[in-house]
C-alpha cells in the first residue's frame, strides 16, 4: 500500500473529548436508511465504482483450516480479481486491477507474502489475539512482532473490549499505543469489534481513543461477532474520524469488516464514505472492505453490465 | 481512457433517472388532456377553457387541464350530495372496505404515482416514493380502521355532509390522503379541488378510486384557479371546508365562511423553529436540518426554517452544516441520487430569490454551497442565513423555499422564547441528548408537531395541525376524525340574519342607569343597600373602567339590580389578568389540584343554592322549580369538569416511529366566552367550567340580560381557592365586549353564544389573528341536556392537540 497522506502519530488521550461525545441512535438509523436511497450509481458508473470497489478489498481468509495452498489459491485471484476478457471488454488492457490487500493469520503471513511476491500487494495480518483479544498482553505484542517479521505490512489488531465496556479508556490507549509501537513501519488496524460493544456512543467514544493512540485504519469487526459490520457503526465511526481529522489535520483510514457480500452493499458503504469523508476515502489508502466473497458478486455484476446477461458463479475463477 | 477508467479516477456519480415511461403512456392514453371528474366519470364541459401542467424540471408541458366553472362546481357539489344520501347510511365496516380497496390499489400503482408526482410538482423521486405515495397509503389503512370502527366507537357522532377540500401544490397527493382519507371515512362525501401547479396526481388518484369500486359521487375531483375555489367555498350546499395552503388564503376562506354554520379546518403556513442545544449529536442534527428545511426544497408549511443553536455550539453546528451542505445535490427529479429537485413555478423560484435578497439586505450572511446546478429548470441552491436576529423580516416570515436562517441562544428559557417569538405554531424541532431538557423544551414550545431529536415525521395515526395563525383542526389520528363529524344530537347549522351593513357590529353607547325611584320615594321602610356594580378581574372586584351603569330588568321589565357597563379597556384589563394567571401556573398545576378548586366551587355554590334559586326567579321570572333544576345543574356540571380535570390529558399514538408519539391536549391559552342568555348561571358555568378544567383561563362575559347570577358567582370563586385571572368576569354589551375580544390579538380563543349575526361576526373578525372560534349560531342548546350541554364538545373546543414525537434507542 502507498499512501500519500502522513501517517498519524496519535495524540495524547484526551479524555473530556471522549467523555463529551453524544451519538443519538435513532438519528444514525435515519440517515442510514436514508442513504442508500438517497445515491446510487448505474451502468458505466456502477461498473466503475465496482472497480473501485475490488480495489479496496482486503481479500481474506481467517479459518482453522487454512493451508499454504489455500492461502496461494486466494492470493492468485487477489492478483488477477478480474477474469482478462472482462478487463479487455472493460476496456482496462494493460491496467493493474488488484484487491488491496491479503489478510490472513499469522501463522499464514510468510505463505502469503511468498504467494504474492511478483505484486504489491501488501499482507495484512490479523494479531493480538483475534478474534477476542483475551490473550495476555505480552503475548499479543509478540504476536504483531512475529507477523512484522514475517512480512506483514499491514496489522489488524483488536481491542480489549473489556476496557470499552468498563470504561477504562486509558487501559485502551496505553495497550493501543504498544500495539503501534510494535507495528513499526506496518500499518496498524485496530479492530474495535462493534457487535460486543454496547452502544454507539461507546464505538465512537472506542473510535477517538484508537485514533489518538496512534491506529492507521479503524476497522469494525473481526468478522467472528454476531453483528459485524453495519452501516450504523460506520457512520459513526467515519464521523469519529472526521472529527479527529478536523482537530487534529490527519487521516484515518476506515474498513468495515464481516458480513458485506454483495455487490449493492459495498455500494452503500461507498455513498457513506464519498458523503461523510469525501472521494480520498474511496481509495484504497483510506478504505478496505474486509470481505472473502463480495469479490465474486461484484464480478456477476460486471459480468452483467458487459454482457446484460445474469452471471454463474461457478463461471467466475475461484479465490 | 475508456470511461470506466476516467470514472474509476474521479469516482463521481452518473445519472440515475427513473423512467416516465409508464407515465407518458397514462397522459398519452388521456391525450393529455383531462376533464372533470365527478360521479366517477370524466366530463369534458362544453367550452371548456384548459390550463397548462408543465413539468417545473425542464419546462415541457405534461397536459392540459380543464378550468371549472360554476356551473361544473355546481355539478360536482350535486353529485356529492346525491352520493351523500346513501354513503352516509352505508355501514362503517362496508365503507372500510372501500377504503381499504383504496389502500390497496394506491400500493399497486405506487411508482406511477410517484413517478407523476415528481414530474408535475419537481420533488425528488427519492421522497416521491419513498415518503409521499407511502404515506398516502397509510392514511387510507388508518381511517379505513375508523370506518370499520365507527359505528361501535364514535356512536354519538355523524358525518358532516358534504365536503369542499381545497388543497396545495407542495404535497399534492399527500394532502389529498389527509383530507380525504377521513372524510369518506366518516360517511362524508367530497369535492377536492387540486391545486393550479400540480393537477395530475390527484386526476390519476380519481380514476384509481374509481377502479376501487367507490361508489359514484363520493370523491369528486375538479381542477380549476382560486375562483373555483370560492365557488366552492361560498356554495350554499357545502357542509365544511377544509383547506391547507398560506395564511392569508385562510384568512380569506374564514371570512367567506362566516356565519355560514360550515366547519372549517385550516392547515396554513409556518415559521417552525429548529432548537439545537449544546448535548445534542450536532451530527445527527445537521442531518435533522436538511430533512426539515431541504425536504421537497423547503416547500413545506412545517419546515424548519428557524435554526436556533446554543451560542457555545453555534460556529462549531454552523461549520458541519456548511460542510454537509457542499455534499447536496440538486437536479433532475426523476433523478434518483438527488436530495433536491425543483422549485414548483417561476413565481414561487422569484419569491424565493427575493427573500434571499432581503435576507442579505437585512445583514444577513448568505451561504451557499459550491455545487452545481441543472442549466435549465427552476433550480434553487440550498441557503443558508446567518448573523440575522428576530427583528429580521427573513427570520420572521414564511420563505416555503430551501432557505434556512439562524439564530443563537444562551439558556434553555431563551431558546423557548425564540422559539414561540413567531405568529406560526405548527411544528418544532428539540435537538438534545438530556431527555429532561428535550422533553421540558418540546412542552414549553407552541406548536401542534413537536419532533425531539427528529423532524419531518408523519403518520396516519398521528394529528398534524397548528397552533395561533398556523391554524385550527387537526389531520390525522383520532382527533382528525372530529372535522368531519357533528354530534347526532346537533343539525346542520342554518343560522338565518339580514347583515345589517349601515350598523357597525358592536358599537354601543354607555347605558345610563334607571333610578329605582319606588323603594326611596317611601320615606316609612329603608331603602335598601345600594351595591356597588363591580367587574371582576384578576380577582379582585373592581370598578367598570368608564364609570357607567346598567340596570337589570327582570321578564316583567321591573329592576332587579345593576351591573357595571363594562368597555374595551376592562376586557383589555381582564386579558392581561388572565394571561398573568395562565403563565402564573393555572396551565401548569396537576389535573388533580385543578379538580380539587372545581369541587370546591361546586361545594361553595351548593352552600348557597337556594340564594343562586332566587336570584334566577327574580331575574328570569321563571318557576321556583326550573330554577331549582338550574342550579341543581349547575353543581352537577362543576362535578362533571372537576371529573374531567384529570382525564382529558391525551393519548399515546400508535405510529410507525420506534419510540413514543404522545398527543397531549394542552390548553388554548385565554379564552373569550359571551354566555347565552338562556340559563344565565348554568350557560356561564357549562362554558366557564370545561375551560378552566383543562387549564385554560377565560374572560367572561355573562348573558347580557340576565347577569346578575354571575355576578353572585364571582363570591362563589373569591371563596373557592380560585387563582385571581384564571376566571374574569366582565359585565355589559355582549357584542361590544366580544368584539374587542376577537379583535383581541392576544386571545387565543372566542366562544360566542349570542345572535346569529354576532356569530358572523366573531368568525369574521377572527380571521385578524386566525384565532380559533366556537360560536351558537343564536341557535337553541338545551344546557341542561348532558349531552348537548357538557362533554367531548366543549373539551374539544378548551384544548389543543401537540403531537410529541420521541424517537428511543441507545
Amino acid at each position: 500500500m502507498t499512501s500519500n497522506h502522513t501517517r498519524n502519530p496519535g495524540a495524547p488521550l484526551d479524555l473530556d473529548w471522549v467523555m463529551g461525545a453524544h451519538v443519538n441512535k435513532s438519528a444514525v438509523e435515519r440517515r442510514t436508511a436514508s442513504l442508500p436511497k438517497r445515491r446510487t450509481v448505474k451502468k458505466d458508473w456502477q461498473a466503475a465504482w465496482l472497480l473501485r470497489a475490488i480495489t479496496c478489498i482486503d481479500l481474506t481468509t481467517l479459518a482453522g483450516d487454512d493451508t499454504p495452498g489455500r492461502v496461494h489459491r486466494l492470493c492468485a485471484k487477489a492478483k488477477q480479481p478480474l477474469r482478462p476478457d472482462m478487463m479487455e471488454r472493460l476496456g482496462l488492457n494493460g491496467e493493474r486491477i488488484t484487491v488491496g490487500a491479503v489478510c490472513v493469520y499469522p501463522n499464514r503471513v510468510a505463505d502469503a507474502v511468498h504467494a504474492l511476491q511478483s505484486s504489491d500487494i501488501p499482507v495484512a495480518s490479523v494479531a493480538t489475539g483475534f478474534p477476542a483479544g483475551q490473550t495476555p498482553l505480552p503475548q499479543r505484542i509478540q504476536e504483531i512482532e512475529q507477523a512484522v517479521e514475517a512480512g506483514a505490512k499491514e496489522i489488524d489488531v483488536v481491542i480489549a473490549r473489556n476496557y470499552v465496556l468498563t470504561g477504562d479508556w486509558q487501559a485502551m490507549y496505553d495497550e493501543l499505543q504498544q500495539f503501534r509501537k510494535a507495528s513499526g513501519d506496518a500499518h496498524m488496524k485496530t479492530i474495535l469489534a462493534t457487535g460486543d460493544l454496547g452502544t454507539l456512543k461507546q464505538v465512537y467514544q472506542a473510535s477517538l481513543v484508537a485514533m489518538m493512540a496512534g491506529s492507521d485504519f479503524i476497522k469494525t469487526s473481526t468478522g467472528k461477532e454476531s453483528v459485524n459490520a453495519t452501516l450504523e457503526v460506520s457512520l459513526v465511526m467515519t464521523r469519529a474520524i472526521r472529527e479527529y481529522l478536523e482537530r487534529y489535520g490527519y487521516k484515518i483510514g476506515f474498513k468495515p469488516a464481516g458480513g458485506i457480500s454483495s455487490a449493492k452493499q459495498a455500494m452503500a458503504w461507498q455513498s457513506l464514505m464519498k458523503e461523510e469523508l469525501g472521494d480520498e476515502w474511496l481509495k484504497n489508502d483510506l478504505f478496505r472492505f474486509g470481505a472473502s466473497s463480495l469479490l465474486t458478486d461484484i464480478e456477476r455484476q460486471l459480468y452483467h453490465y458487459l454482457t446484460g446477461h445474469y452471471a454463474a458463479k461457478h463461471h467466475m475463477p475461484m479465490g | 481512457m475508456s470511461k470506466i477508467l476516467e470514472i474509476f479516477n474521479t469516482m463521481e456519480y452518473g445519472p440515475a433517472p427513473e423512467a416516465p415511461d409508464a407515465v407518458n403512456a397514462w397522459l398519452d392514453e388521456h391525450g393529455r388532456k383531462f376533464g372533470l371528474f365527478i360521479n366517477n366519470e370524466w366530463v369534458t364541459p362544453k367550452g371548456a377553457k384548459f390550463y397548462p401542467s408543465y413539468n417545473p424540471s425542464n419546462g415541457e408541458l405534461l397536459a392540459e387541464t380543464t378550468q371549472a366553472e360554476k356551473k361544473d362546481v355546481d355539478a360536482a357539489l350535486a353529485a356529492a350530495r346525491i352520493a351523500f344520501k346513501s354513503w352516509s347510511k352505508t355501514p362503517g365496516v362496508t365503507r372500510a372496505r372501500y377504503l381499504y380497496a383504496i389502500a390497496r390499489n394506491l400500493q399497486k400503482h405506487h411508482r406511477l404515482l410517484a413517478v407523476l408526482e415528481s414530474m408535475d410538482n419537481g420533488k425528488p423521486i427519492r421522497e416521491s416514493r419513498d415518503i409521499d405515495v407511502p404515506l398516502l397509503a397509510r392514511h387510507f389503512y388508518y381511517y379505513a380502521g375508523w370506518a370499520q370502527l365507527m359505528e361501535t366507537e364514535l356512536r354519538d357522532y355523524q358525518p358532516v355532509g358534504v365536503v369542499g377540500q381545497i388543497i396545495p401544490w407542495n404535497f399534492p397527493l399527500l394532502m389529498l390522503a389527509w383530507k380525504i382519507a377521513p372524510a369518506i371515512a366518516m360517511g362524508n362525501t367530497v369535492v377536492l379541488k387540486p391545486a393550479s401547479y400540480t393537477r395530475l396526481t390527484a386526476l390519476l388518484f380519481a380514476e384509481i378510486v374509481a377502479e376501487a369500486g367507490l361508489p359514484a359521487g363520493v370523491v369528486n375531483v375538479i381542477t380549476g384557479s382560486s375562483s373555483a375555489g370560492s365557488m366552492i367555498v361560498e356554495h350554499p350546499d357545502v357542509d365544511k371546508i377544509a383547506f391547507t395552503g398560506s395564511t392569508d388564503v385562510g384568512r380569506i376562506l374564514r371570512k367567506q365562511t362566516a356565519g355560514s354554520g360550515k366547519k372549517l379546518s385550516l392547515e396554513l403556513g409556518g415559521k417552525s423553529p429548529f432548537v439545537v442545544f449544546d448535548d445534542a449529536d450536532l451530527d445527527g442534527a445537521v442531518e435533522g436540518v436538511v430533512d426539515a428545511i431541504w425536504f421537497n426544497q423547503g416547500q413545506v408549511c412545517c419546515a424548519g426554517s428557524r435554526l436556533i443553536v446554543q451560542e457555545n455550539v453555534a460556529g462549531k453546528f454552523i461549520q458541519k452544516l456548511k460542510a454537509r451542505m457542499e455534499h447536496m445535490r440538486v437536479g433532475d427529479p426523476l433523478d434518483k441520487s438527488i436530495d433536491m429537485g425543483a422549485i414548483v413555478d417561476q413565481s414561487q423560484w422569484d419569491t424565493i430569490d427575493g427573500w434571499v435578497k432581503t435576507g442579505i439586505a437585512e445583514g444577513g450572511e448568505c451561504f451557499q454551497p459550491n455545487i452545481a446546478l441543472p442549466e435549465k429548470g427552476l433550480f434553487y441552491k440550498p441557503t443558508l442565513i446567518t448573523g440575522l436576529d428576530p427583528a429580521a423580516a427573513t427570520v420572521q416570515e414564511e420563505i416555503f423555499g430551501p432557505v434556512l436562517v439562524s439564530l443563537t441562544f444562551r439558556t434553555p428559557s431563551e431558546a423557548i422564547e425564540l422559539a414561540n417569538n413567531t405568529r406560526y405554531g405548527l411544528a418544532a424541532s428539540v435537538w438534545s441528548d438530556n431527555i429532561n431538557l428535550a422533553l421540558d423544551v418540546a412542552s414549553k414550545i407552541k406548536a401542534g408537531s413537536v419532533w425531539v431529536n427528529c423532524t419531518n415525521q408523519f403518520d396516519g395515526a398521528s394529528g398534524f395541525g397548528g397552533y395561533r395563525e398556523s391554524g385550527y383542526g387537526r389531520e390525522g389520528g383520532r382527533e382528525g376524525l372530529f372535522e368531519y363529524l357533528r354530534p347526532t344530537w346537533m343539525d346542520r347549522p342554518r343560522p338565518e340574519f339580514v347583515l345589517d351593513e349601515k350598523k357597525k357590529w358592536g358599537e354601543h353607547v354607555p347605558t345610563l342607569p334607571i333610578q329605582p325611584t319606588t323603594a326611596r320615594a317611601n320615606g316609612h321602610s329603608l331603602p335598601p343597600i345600594d351595591r356597588t356594580p363591580k367587574m371582576y378581574i384578576g380577582g379582585k372586584q373592581v370598578r367598570p373602567d368608564g364609570a357607567y351603569t346598567t340596570t337589570v330588568l327582570n321578564a316583567k321589565g321591573k329592576i332587579v339590580g345593576q351591573v357595571g357597563d363594562g368597555n374595551r379597556k376592562d376586557i383589555r384589563d381582564a386579558v392581561e389578568a388572565a394571561h398573568k394567571a395562565r403563565t402564573s401556573g393555572w396551565a401548569m398545576r396537576h389535573g388533580y389540584n385543578r379538580s380539587q378548586i372545581l369541587y370546591f366551587i361546586a361545594e361553595n355554590l351548593d352552600a348557597r343554592n337556594a340564594e343562586f334559586v332566587k336570584r334566577i326567579v327574580e331575574m328570569t321570572g321563571r318557576t321556583q322549580k326550573s330554577a331549582q333544576a338550574e342550579v341543581d345543574a349547575s353543581v352537577e356540571r362543576l362535578f362533571t369538569y372537576a371529573a374531567w380535570a384529570d382525564k382529558y390529558g391525551g393519548t399515546v399514538q400508535e405510529t410507525t416511529l420506534r419510540g413514543i408519539t404522545v398527543a397531549v391536549n394542552e390548553p388554548v391559552g385565554v379564552i373569550g366566552i359571551a354566555c347565552p342568555d338562556e340559563n344565565p348561571l348554568l350557560g356561564f358555568i357549562s362554558l366557564m367550567a370545561p375551560a378552566i378544567a383543562r387549564g385554560n383561563s377565560v374572560v367572561m362575559i355573562p348573558s347580557q340580560k340576565y347577569p346578575l347570577s354571575a355576578m353572585d358567582f364571582y363570591q362563589v370563586l373569591d371563596t373557592s381557592d380560585v387563582p385571581g385571572g384564571v376566571v374574569n368576569i366582565v359585565t355589559g354589551d355582549r357584542d361590544h365586549l366580544t368584539k374587542t375580544l376577537v379583535q383581541h390579538e392576544d386571545v387565543d380563543s372566542v366562544w360566542y353564544f349570542g345572535s346569529a349575526e354576532g356569530s358572523y361576526h366573531v368568525e369574521n373578525e377572527s380571521a385578524a389573528n386566525m384565532k380559533r372560534t366556537w360560536t351558537g349560531y343564536g341557535l337553541p342548546r338545551d344546557w341542561l341536556d348532558r349531552e348537548q350541554g357538557e362533554g367531548h364538545e366543549f373539551l374539544h373546543e378548551a384544548t389543543q392537540v401537540k403531537n410529541i414525537w420521541v424517537p428511543t434507542g441507545e
